[in-house]
């Protein structure tokens, strides 16, 4: 039995990592310094979403992902400009802050509005994918906030792989404690799935899927619909960074045995 | 006036587990920091007779439960409508659980259905003047946050590892059953089984006093040209067996396997340690053959003591980040490090 699906990829934009990053307070609660001017990224576990949706959407013909983002506009273009490349997708894209400060709950409403609004959606059909844990406010809440206002029942989280049975079911694989995996079998879609690393490696840019995506892509962004995100209720306390710079001793020209015996020794401790 | 939910599944045996002790251990400091408050306990599980007796000293006032075959496995669907009974039937304003996979799972939903609010891997707590705040890291591990907020109930889950755990004499607690009936719908998911690896070569343990860090320089070319994979595949399992260490790695590491080169059979995604692996807790931590970026080092944010070895002098971690590096070819001090562990 083969199933048309519709994949509906959750995912913003993080701050490329290796950029230092310090909170500063705006009037409307903690800010990141230069937030405007930091590169941004696709948030890495959406994106390992987004690459196995691809991937489950050619093995089942008629299958379409829609990537659903909410970001700053113009960020927003900048990343899609690379993950344009790599795989097929539609965009949808609200306008809003992708701050690791909002509020999952806030988030997930208006990505259910979002989704809610796709033309021809089919529960049946139906799989929500995301990442487990954005990178950015690392909460791992969004996705369980939009299958309670879907009325998705079924709801999967550091997903790590996908395999359609003969009959249609779906098994999954969860990561929990200590290195292991949970195996579930679902009935059918729909379904939401938090993805966490999967098994894909990053596709290389593909510049064909590139010209074919910018077609729908710059008009998504032009159409994107301005979204409030915020923190109702949250009062932040302090931001703060930690005290995270150690006294490093460097140990030079010292043997291999003596440094086994400091080391040793300090296990031990 | 908060009611404070102490809420927990059990584990196969009917019991609590070390990071449900820590979430009670966390209850019950909230309960003693807000004068007038309330602390209820709520057990979901196959069996949950041996977790309320267990805990029965806890000083709760009602222990609650939801209990039968439904709810064995970890399901979201049924673990939501369980937790969601609990709360609705304590009066919960404040949920406090463990952040373990299975409530990491449903209870952000749970509170999404009762319109209050979750906080996730939350490492602190503070109350004064009947305010509650809960501290926990932004931005992978970054930065830290203090908040409170209005919403209630508050479901907040505890980053196992972060808290005390409570302990208490073992007594008989009187159960009051929740019931529960799951619509069809929520069966829709059948847990089949668990996948782990083989007991020797499970090599991530949360409880080890040491996290063992290998990097990507374990599979590079060495002085002499060659790489020497094999070699650095039996010093590290070595190294585990004699310390039974938990096992990380970098990034750079995991993804030469993606790629499909011969690299360290043992190590996965799993294993992976920074800003898109984990986060771990441990005393301590030694790397080796890893550079020390900050995309890696962010995920050692609750390693306390971390040595380095590692032949480059201006890496990552001569910067601030370890304690103390050696610049040291890894493959000579580990193979000493064995010889020595070995000898006892
Ligand atoms: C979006 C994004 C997310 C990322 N997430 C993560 C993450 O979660 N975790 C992570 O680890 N990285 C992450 N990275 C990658 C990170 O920036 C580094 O590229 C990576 O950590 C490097 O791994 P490494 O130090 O093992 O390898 P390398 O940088 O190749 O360093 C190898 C080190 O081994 C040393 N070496 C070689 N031989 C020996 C020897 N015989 N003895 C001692 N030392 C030796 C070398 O001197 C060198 O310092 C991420 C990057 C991005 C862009």
């Amino acid at each position: 039995m083969s199933t048309a699906y519709q994949i509906v990829v959750c995912g913003s934009i993080v701050p490329d990592p290796l950029q230092t990053l310090e909170p500063v307070a705006s009037p409307t609660g903690p800010a990141l310094k230069n937030d405007m001017m930091l590169p941004a990224w696709l948030d890495p576990w959406a994106g390992h979403a987004l690459y196995e949706a691809a991937n489950l959407a050619k093995q089942h013909a008629g299958s379409k992902v829609t990537l659903v983002s909410l970001g700053p506009k113009a960020k927003l273009q900048q990343v899609m400009m690379t993950v344009g490349q790599k795989v097929p997708f539609e965009l949808v894209a609200l306008d809003g802050s992708a701050s690791g400060f909002t509020e999952p709950a806030e988030t997930a409403a208006a990505l259910v509005e979002a989704i809610a609004a796709l033309p021809g959606l089919d529960k049946s059909k139906l799989l929500v994918f995301g990442g487990w844990e954005s990178a950015s406010r690392g909460a791992g809440v969004t996705m369980q906030c939009i299958a309670e206002r879907l009325g998705i029942s079924d709801v999967f989280l550091g997903v790590d792989e996908l395999k359609v049975q003969p009959d249609g079911a779906l098994d999954i694989l969860e990561r929990i404690e200590a290195g292991k995996h949970q195996i579930s079998r679902c009935a059918a879609p729909p379904a939401v799935l938090g993805w966490a690393t999967g098994n894909l490696p990053e596709p290389k840019n593909n510049p064909q899927v590139g010209m074919v995506n910018m077609r729908a892509v710059m008009p998504a962004l032009q159409k994107a619909k301005p979204v409030k995100v915020a923190a109702d209720g949250v009062t932040f306390a302090s931001v703060a960074l930690p005290k995270q710079m150690r006294d490093t001793r460097i140990v030079k020209d010292a043997s291999p045995d003596e440094i086994a015996r400091e080391i040793v020794e300090w296990i031990k401790k | 006036m908060e009611t404070i939910l102490f809420l927990a599944h059990t584990e196969t045996e009917g019991t609590l587990a070390k990071p449900a002790l820590e979430a009670l251990g966390a209850a019950k400091n909230l309960n003693a920091a807000l004068p007038g408050s309330t602390l209820v306990a709520g057990l979901l599980g196959g069996n949950t007779q041996p977790a309320a007796n267990q805990i029965a000293a806890c000083g709760a006032t009602k222990f609650l439960a939801v209990t039968g075959a439904d709810f064995a496995a970890s399901r979201y669907a049924s673990d939501a409508a369980a937790a969601e009974a609990l709360c609705k039937a304590a009066g919960a304003t404040i949920v406090v659980a463990a952040g373990t996979a299975r409530f990491n799972r449903c209870l952000p939903g749970v509170a999404q259905r009762l319109n209050g609010r979750a906080d996730t891997h939350v490492s602190g707590f503070s109350a004064a003047d009947g305010r509650v705040a809960v501290n926990r890291w932004y931005y992978r591990q970054r930065m830290e946050g203090s908040l409170t907020r209005t919403q209630r109930p508050w479901v907040v889950l505890v980053d196992p590892g972060s808290q005390t755990t409570w302990s208490g004499a073992v007594g008989t607690a009187a159960i009051e059953a929740v019931a529960v009936t799951l619509p069809d719908s929520a069966r829709r998911t059948t847990v089949t089984g668990h996948r782990e690896p083989a007991a020797d070569a499970q090599t991530i343990r949360p409880d080890a006093q040491l996290l063992f860090v290998a990097g990507a320089g374990w599979t590079k070319k060495q002085a002499d040209g060659q790489t020497h994979v094999p070699e650095a595949a039996k010093l590290i399992l070595d190294f585990l067996k004699l310390t039974r260490s938990s096992l990380g790695s970098s990034k750079s590491l995991v993804d030469l396997g993606g790629e499909g080169q011969a690299v360290l059979p043992f190590m996965t995604h799993l294993n992976q340690i920074g800003q898109t692996g984990a986060t771990p807790r441990h005393p301590k931590g030694l790397s080796t053959c890893c550079h020390g970026e900050e995309p890696h080092t962010v995920g050692w944010r609750f390693i306390n003591e971390r040595r380095a070895i590692s032949l480059d002098a201006n890496c990552g971690w001569a910067r601030g980040k370890a304690d103390v590096l050696y610049v040291a070819d890894a493959f000579q001090v580990m193979a000493k490090v064995n010889a020595l562990l070995a000898q006892g």
